[in-house]
Formats: structure tokens, C-alpha cells, sequence
């Protein structure tokens, strides 16, 4: 590899946020100041090119500090992992919190996705317009942000020496009881108009997103608001780390057993039974093994992993160090989206607090066991959720997923055998330790076993996480969410790439086979309910759209399948149809199914079922719907 | 002649394609054992000399047993393999996969793109004239060649030969996400600023004509660009030692572009810019006689 740089240079604070990252320059070679030393000798080859996973890590440092990647950051950045500014200029545009032209510190993302649109977020987004001007640079309109308990929501990022994030929701348009910002409210927030509330508040607890919290009963989210998060004496006094113990008694194989007879399969959509995948991972004989928490949780509605990262960080450590243990893995990366500071902040604390004391490192609780935990920030792309797109994206790649076979356990995490699993799915391990596989089973039903996180949110009186065991039908949740608000519709399971639920099928047992025997999904546990008051085609539309801009862009179907899905929703629409209607039905039908059939992942293969169940289950386009009200 | 390298023996595998019995080595794609049974499937990224990242989707089979369909390029052959080539849902992809290609692509200098878009009855025209495309202006930076991206797959098959699979030049990449994602060097710099060398390796594998030769893009600009009046005449590099196998497109007496057997042991289509550009001093073409 020859790298040829051009002539940009980093400016003085760009190259101390790289180099806070990466360690001051070894060399002339690396970017440093040139000397004579350094023309006696070359610095090349794997040596130099194995660092490319801080790639990553290197453009958040400049994006945070300096609030865009400038060329001279991006070539400095190459110089010293010495990766080509082609490829680091595909990645850094690849990821929509990065910006390679300048642009204000401070972007506010407003949220304008399925659970915020069922609570008023396009009149946030008219607001917010109206306040700052069309979306650009200071601020945009931004894909789900995980915080759909206080729908409409807006995040904003602020870059500086010490970056800031400050989460805005409730904005609560056109609704008085929200209050205003009063006069001189918000210094450094820009002033709200009329009806959006843009006043900088200090964020709720995360339990405030669980309206169950301390309840008696609960197995997930059981320490959720009982424990102060930043404190792993807390933790360990609720319990924490018993299971861990139990793991080591157990050894390896004994944990792989208990998962597998637990009947534990991956929360985060697919289902696939987690001791299963372990069991496979834990007899690979090549080495090193890798453990990845995806807690890349991107799913327009889903906030679980997000509520148990805020308010029980301590709790996934424990469980990545248990899945770490059973597999052989030494070293757990924790990939956690670009959007959640909080969660990325005491996941952080957690995991230094469990090493200063022993629970991570080169000696786990003094039984000879070497694991550590590095954590990893998403910088905006739903597609990095995909289990092999999250390994490029670790590994400093462009977040593309890779095709299957070979599979992760195989060939994973820098070609090496890797074990992939959601922050929930982790979190279910340790009770089932605690409690033994078949106390564990016992919840829930035969083909769906434990307890199941639901992020209720849109026309409900309470939403938020709620843990109900297998089994509950739509109807319990519902009503533990206070009963809809409004007229019911439908409900959208599973999220985006979910199906939506008529108001007649509420008795649905909330299980994967109780959903696939009605033609829907649990996906990753969103139950968005949707009111009369809500325009369904522009639920659509939205849908649509959040997949064409998802879609990483790699295999046709996708890239191109996904632009004309949104081109035959946005015809269909328009009132009355420009074109033929009945036409427009069937492209829908052909191209989904392709996207269905040939797509390389998940993303291009669902991003036709949502849309594919509203045109079928609940008649939308057909032309009893569109007539106006 | 070339000496054709030895391989050491593979075992060989029986598998099903279309209820015909194939074997093929071990290692092998299903699109070898697709070949082998006499089956012409489609394919636009696949090449042979390159790993195919499979993005392109034209050459999708079904795989019994397999909820999705099968990149034919990428999956390797199992023994008892059950594969069918023409069955309905492998046609309606490549159908719907041809449609959105065409009707966002030029796919007019793509080699059998009108055949593969008659056979399969694909319609591209059907998502209306409104119908997002990737038109964009020729980007002409250099003297050598053209990069069209209005022609642009996105196959990545000149990333991959610019890259790590043949030249390790890296000057160019996959920039942007999803149906903005364009192959672009850094900050969307011309060649000539980027680390590019010229030597026409990623000519050499465009599927569909988005990057050519800058005198045949002048040349089919001008409406001058006959293929079947070009002569083609394998010969040897004469600038130095490793005696890379040239082809020479000839056109009215004139060389229009230059290509490389594929098939040569020693550098499996690729060159130098040397043997890839530098011919004019054959017809010596210089200012003075124009």
C-alpha cells in the first residue's frame, strides 16, 4: 500500500483530539515532526495497518471536538493508521452523525420517526423550522432516537473539549400544560417557538421510561430504579455477580447447557437460540474468540437496551463476562448506537468500576479468567445492528453487512469466531443461572421461553418498557400501559421492519409463534399503537423512507428497491392517485418481494413487511380507504 | 505459450442443478456448477479474476432449503446441493433486479444488458419517468480514461481492483450509504490529486462501460466507436521484462484501446500504465501530427 496524502493539515486542536486517541505520534511516518531518524528507516506492513479498528474512534474524537472532519483531520487520521483517504473518506461519509463540511458545534437531531410522528412530530418539525430556519446544518430531522417513552423527542450534540448532549421530550407541541420557556429559560438553547418546547432540562432517571419499576416480580428490569447506576456496591448488594459465581462453578460448558435448555433465543428479531449459537462458537478451535454486545439499537420505537444500559449498566457487564466465559472469549466489545451519550457514559463508568475492582481484567474474580470489555460508539447507521455489518463497522470498515455463509460463529469479528448477541438477550442470562434452566423455561411458553421487554409507545396512556413473561397477550400490554388513547387502528409490531396488528386481533399471544400464526412479528419488541387521529400513509411514507435512507447501498435490490418502494407510497398518497393506482399496488408487490428474496441482509429483506401488511391487513390504498374524510 | 499451472487434485462434488446431476471440484461456486450444467445465468459483478462482493443480485438461484435466494457467484457448491436455475422466484429477482437497474442506470455500453432485459421481460420504464436515476455529468480529469458514473453498478469490482484484491493502490472507494453511495476518491478529489497510477486495472474490469478509455469515450462521443470493425491482436509488452500479454483493439489502423487476456497466469488482465496507456509512440501521434 502505497498512501499518497494531500497537502491539508490537521489544524493544533484536531490533531490533540486524534492524538488523545491514539497516543502522540511515534514518528514522522505517523504525522509527527519529521527527522533526520526518520528517513533511516520505513514504517509499513501489518505492524502499521493492524490499528485500522480505531478508524472509528479516531473521526468521533474530531467530530466531537471539533463538530465536523475536516481534510486535514481525515488525512491525519490516515497518516497515523495509515489506512488510504479513500477508504477512510468512505467510512466517514458512510455514518450520518459525522459531517465532512463545516457546520455549527451544536446540530439538534429532531426526531421525526414512527413513535414521535404518532405523538406530533411533524408539528415539532414545522416548530423547530419555523425557529431555526429549513434543516441543515444546525439542525435536521433524524431517524428513531430511542426515546419514544417521551415522543416527540429531539437530541441535541454539542461539540467542545468536553462534547454535550441534551435530550429534549416531551416537545409537547401546540400543548399548553407543556409549558413555554420562559423568558431568559434557555441561554445556550436556541428560543423555542410558539408550542415547541426547546427549554434545556436535566434528563429524567431512566426508570421514568419504566412504569413498572420496583414492582415485585420483575426479572429484567427488577433493578431498574432500585439501584443507583453509577454504583456496583448497589448492584452487588441487589444481587449482582451471583451469577457470575454460578458461571464459574458451572465452567463453560455447564453455562453453554443451562442457555441451551433454557430455551433462550436472541431478542433482538431473529430468534435464533442463544445456546445454540454458543455452543457453536465455544467449539470453534481456531483462537481468538470475540464476544460483540450489539447494543446498536436502531429499530424505529425500540428503547429497551437503552432503559437497561441507563439504569443497570452493571447488569450487562455481569452478562457479557457470563456469554464471555461460556464462549472462550477473552475480550467483549460493546457496540453501542451513536445517539445514546447517557448510556454510552455509565456503560463506561460501569465497565471501569468493574475493572478498578477485579470483575474485569486479567484475573476475573481471582478465578484465573482473563475478559475485558472495550466499548464502541455507532456514529448513525440502523444497518450497524446487522450481526456482520457490526463487525465492520468495529473493525474501521464501512458498516456493510458481509453475506452468510460464513456465518459469525465461523468467521466473525476480525475473521475470527465471534459470538453476537443483543444487550437484552445478554441481560436474560444471569437470571437464568440464578434461578436454573428449568425455573427459567417454566416462564413464559413451551415454544417461547422467560420473561420479554416491550417498548410500548404512540397512543397508550403510560408508554415505556414493560416486562411481561411470554405469553401475555397484546390486549395485557396494552392495558399495562394504561389502555390506548383515541380510537385504536392498529398496532405496529416489531418496529419498522415489523407488521401491523388490526384492533381485532388483540388477543394475540405475545409470543414468536403466537405472532407468525397471524402474519406478524416480534421483532425487537416495539408495540407502537396507532389512534384515528394518526395518517397511516404517512406512517408509510415514513417507513418507506427511513429504509431508502437506512439501506448502506450495497446489493440492488436495497439500494434501489427501497427508492422506488418510497416513489410508488408517495403516488399512492397523493389523493387523488396521479397514476394507476392497481398498478402501483403491483410494482410494490414485485420489487418487495425481490428485496424479500435477494437481498444480502435483514435490512432489504423485511424493509418491504411493514408496508406489504398495512396495503393488506388494514386496507390501506385499497379505495374504500382513500376516499377523504 | 504460457504454461497452465498445475492445481492439485480436488475432490469432487455431485449436486442437483435444474434436476440435472453436476459434479464439480470442491471449492467451486454454484455458478461453476451452473456452467457445468450448460446454464447461462446472468452475472454483472462477478469477475474472473475477481472475489465478487455479490451486490449486484442478477445471478441469484434457488437453494433448496434456503429461505433467501443464492448469489450463484458467491455460494460455494455442497455436496447435494439442490439448485434451480429458472424457477419463479429466481426469475422474478433477476426480473425486479434488471428493472431497477435499468431504470436508474445507463445501462446502454453494459454487454448483454438489452439481451438479459428481452429474456427475462423486464420493463424499467414501468416506474415512470419520475423515477430516481444516478445521471450525472462524465467526469473527464485525466487524459487516459473516463469515469461515467451515470453507468455506475456500484458493483465494486474496481474498488476491489484498485484495492486489496489486485493493484493495493487504494485510490478509490465506496463513498456515501444507500442510493446516494457513489464510488468517489477522497473528498471526491480528480484523479490527478488522488493516489491513482493509471494503470486502467479497474478499465479493465467495469462491467458496464462507466469507465472506458478516454479515446473510445471521445471516440463514441463522436459516434467514430465500431466494435465490429475492431480488429483485436494479442501481442507482448515490449517496455520490460515480466512480458505482460497486451491486447490491442484496433480500429481503422489505429489502437482505441487496450485490454489483457485474462486468462495469463502472470497477471490475470492487469498492467501497468505503461502497457495499459502507452502506445501512442506505436502510431506516433504527437501534436505536430495530430
Amino acid at each position: 500500500m502505497d498512501l499518497r496524502f494531500r497537502d491539508a493539515e490537521p489544524s493544533a486542536e484536531e490533531r490533540a483530539a486524534v492524538d488523545a486517541v491514539l497516543g502522540p505520534p511515534p514518528s514522522g511516518w505517523e504525522g509527527g515532526a519529521r527527522t533526520e531518524e526518520d528517513l533511516r528507516f520505513a514504517s509499513g506492513g501489518h505492524e502499521a495497518r493492524d490499528r485500522r479498528d480505531l478508524l472509528l474512534p479516531a473521526l468521533h474524537a474530531v467530530n466531537d471536538r471539533i463538530g465536523w472532519i475536516s481534510q486535514g483531520a481525515l488525512d491525519y487520521v490516515c497518516r497515523r493508521l495509515t489506512v488510504p483517504p479513500a477508504e477512510a473518506y468512505g467510512v466517514a461519509t458512510f455514518y450520518s452523525l459525522f459531517s465532512l463540511k463545516p457546520r455549527p458545534t451544536r446540530v439538534l437531531h429532531v426526531c421525526t420517526d414512527l413513535a414521535c410522528r404518532a405523538r406530533g412530530a411533524e408539528a415539532v418539525r414545522r416548530g423547530v423550522a419555523e425557529a431555526l430556519g429549513p434543516p441543515g446544518a444546525s439542525w435536521r430531522p433524524s431517524p428513531c432516537l430511542g426515546l419514544c417513552e417521551r415522543a416527540p423527542a429531539a437530541l441535541a450534540l454539542e461539540a467542545g473539549e468536553v462534547p454535550k448532549a441534551a435530550v429534549y421530550g416531551p416537545m409537547a407541541p401546540d400543548r399548553e400544560a407543556a409549558g413555554r420557556p420562559g423568558p431568559g429559560a434557555a441561554d445556550d438553547a436556541p428560543a423555542g417557538p410558539p408550542g415547541v418546547d426547546l427549554t434545556e432540562r436535566p434528563e429524567p432517571p431512566a426508570e421514568h421510561a419504566v412504569p413498572q419499576a420496583g414492582r415485585d416480580g420483575l426479572v429484567l428490569l427488577r433493578r431498574v430504579g432500585r439501584v443507583d447506576p453509577a454504583s456496583l456496591d448497589d448492584y452487588r448488594a441487589e444481587g449482582g455477580y451471583a451469577a457470575l459465581r454460578r458461571a464459574f462453578a458451572l465452567g463453560p460448558a455447564g453455562v453453554v447447557r443451562e442457555v441451551l435448555d433454557s430455551g433462550l433465543v436472541g431478542r433482538g428479531g431473529a430468534a435464533f437460540p442463544t445456546g445454540r449459537k454458543w455452543e457453536a462458537a465455544a467449539g470453534r478451535p481456531d483462537h481468538p474468540h470475540y464476544l460483540v454486545c450489539n447494543a446498536d439499537e436502531s429499530e424505529p420505537g425500540t428503547f429497551k437496551d437503552r432503559v437497561i444500559m441507563e439504569g443497570d449498566p452493571y447488569a450487562l457487564v455481569e452478562a457479557m463476562t457470563i456469554a464471555g466465559y461460556a464462549t472462550g472469549c477473552h475480550r467483549g466489545y460493546l457496540y453501542i448506537r451513536g445517539e445514546y451519550p447517557r448510556a454510552v457514559r455509565r456503560m463506561s463508568h460501569a465497565i471501569a468500576a468493574a475493572r478498578s475492582r477485579g470483575l474485569l481484567g486479567d484475573d476475573v474474580m481471582g478465578q484465573g479468567y482473563a475478559f475485558d470489555i472495550e466499548l464502541r460508539r455507532g456514529a448513525g447507521a440502523y444497518i450497524c445492528g446487522e450481526e456482520t455489518a457490526i463487525f465492520n463497522s468495529i473493525e474501521g470498515y464501512r458498516g456493510e453487512p458481509r453475506s452468510k455463509p460464513p456465518f459469525p460463529v465461523e468467521k466473525g469479528l476480525f475473521g475470527k469466531p465471534t459470538v453476537v448477541n443483543n444487550v437484552e438477550t445478554l441481560v436474560n442470562v444471569p437470571p437464568i443461572l440464578l434461578a436454573g434452566a428449568g425455573a427459567y423455561a417454566a416462564t413464559g411458553t413451551a415454544g417461547s421461553t422467560g420473561p420479554k421487554l416491550f417498548c410500548v409507545s404512540g397512543a397508550v396512556a403510560r408508554p415505556g418498557v414493560y416486562e411481561v413473561p411470554f405469553g401475555a397477550t397484546l390486549r395485557d400490554l396494552l392495558g399495562l400501559a394504561g389502555g390506548t388513547t383515541g380510537t385504536l387502528r392498529a398496532v405496529l409490531l416489531g418496529g419498522a421492519a415489523g407488521a401491523f396488528v388490526r384492533p381485532g386481533e388483540l388477543d394475540v399471544p405475545l409470543t414468536f409463534e403466537g405472532t407468525r400464526a397471524i402474519g406478524a412479528t416480534l421483532g425487537s419488541g416495539v408495540v407502537l399503537a396507532l389512534d384515528e387521529s394518526v395518517d397511516l400513509a404517512g406512517i408509510l411514507l415514513r417507513i418507506a423512507g427511513f429504509f431508502r435512507d437506512e439501506s448502506c447501498g450495497q446489493c440492488v435490490p436495497c439500494r434501489v428497491g427501497t427508492v422506488r418502494q418510497e416513489e410508488a407510497l408517495h403516488r399512492l398518497s397523493l389523493r387523488p392517485a396521479p397514476g394507476d393506482a392497481a398498478g402501483d399496488l403491483a410494482l410494490l408487490r414485485e420489487v418487495g418481494q425481490a428485496m424479500r428474496d435477494a437481498s444480502i441482509c435483514g435490512l432489504g429483506q423485511t424493509a418491504w413487511n411493514a408496508v406489504e401488511s398495512a396495503i393488506d391487513r388494514l386496507g390501506v390504498f385499497s379505495p374504500r380507504e382513500g376516499s377523504p374524510a | 505459450m504460457s504454461a497452465v499451472p498445475l492445481q492439485p487434485p480436488r475432490r469432487l462434488i455431485e449436486m442437483t442443478v435444474d434436476g440435472q446431476e453436476v459434479r464439480v471440484p470442491e471449492g467451486a461456486t454454484v455458478l461453476d456448477a451452473c456452467a457445468a450444467a450448460g446454464k447461462d445465468i446472468p452475472t454483472l459483478c462477478h469477475g474472473d479474476t475477481l472475489t465478487p462482493k455479490n451486490a449486484c443480485r442478477v445471478c441469484v438461484v434457488e437453494v433448496e432449503g434456503s429461505r433467501t435466494l443464492a448469489p450463484a457467484c458467491s455460494r460455494r457448491a455442497e455436496p447435494g446441493m439442490v439448485v434451480g436455475t429458472a424457477t419463479e422466484r429466481a426469475r422474478h429477482s433477476r426480473k425486479v433486479v434488471l428493472e431497477l437497474l435499468a431504470s436508474s442506470t445507463d445501462l446502454s455500453t453494459t454487454p448483454r444488458a438489452a439481451e438479459w432485459i428481452g429474456e427475462y421481460g423486464a420493463r424499467p420504464d414501468r416506474f415512470g419517468p419520475e423515477a430516481a436515476t444516478v445521471a450525472q455529468p462524465p467526469k473527464v480529469d485525466n487524459d487516459l480514461y473516463v469515469r461515467d458514473y451515470a453507468k455506475c453498478i456500484l458493483c465494486y469490482k474496481c474498488v476491489d481492483a484498485c484495492g486489496e484484491q489486485w493493484q493495493n493502490t487504494f485510490a478509490i472507494a465506496v463513498a456515501g450509504r444507500g442510493f446516494d453511495a457513489v464510488i468517489s476518491t477522497e473528498h471526491d478529489a480528480p484523479l490527478t490529486d488522488s493516489a491513482c497510477v493509471y494503470c486502467g486495472n479497474c478499465v479493465e474490469v467495469c462491467p458496464t462501460g462507466a469507465l472506458s478509455f478516454k479515446s473510445e469515450f471521445d471516440m463514441r462521443a463522436a459516434g467514430e466507436w465500431d466494435e465490429p470493425r475492431q480488429t483485436q491482436t494479442t501481442t507482448i509488452c515490449s517496455y520490460c521484462g515480466v512480458g505482460c500479454n497486451l491486447t490491442l483493439h484496433v480500429q481503422d489502423n489505429r489502437i482505441v484501446k487496450v485490454s489483457s487476456p485474462h486468462d495469463n497466469p502472470v497477471t490475470r488482465g492487469n498492467l501497468c500504465i505503461k502497457g495499459r496507456f502507452g502506445y501512442q509512440h506505436v502510431q506516433n501521434v504527437g501534436p505536430s501530427d495530430g
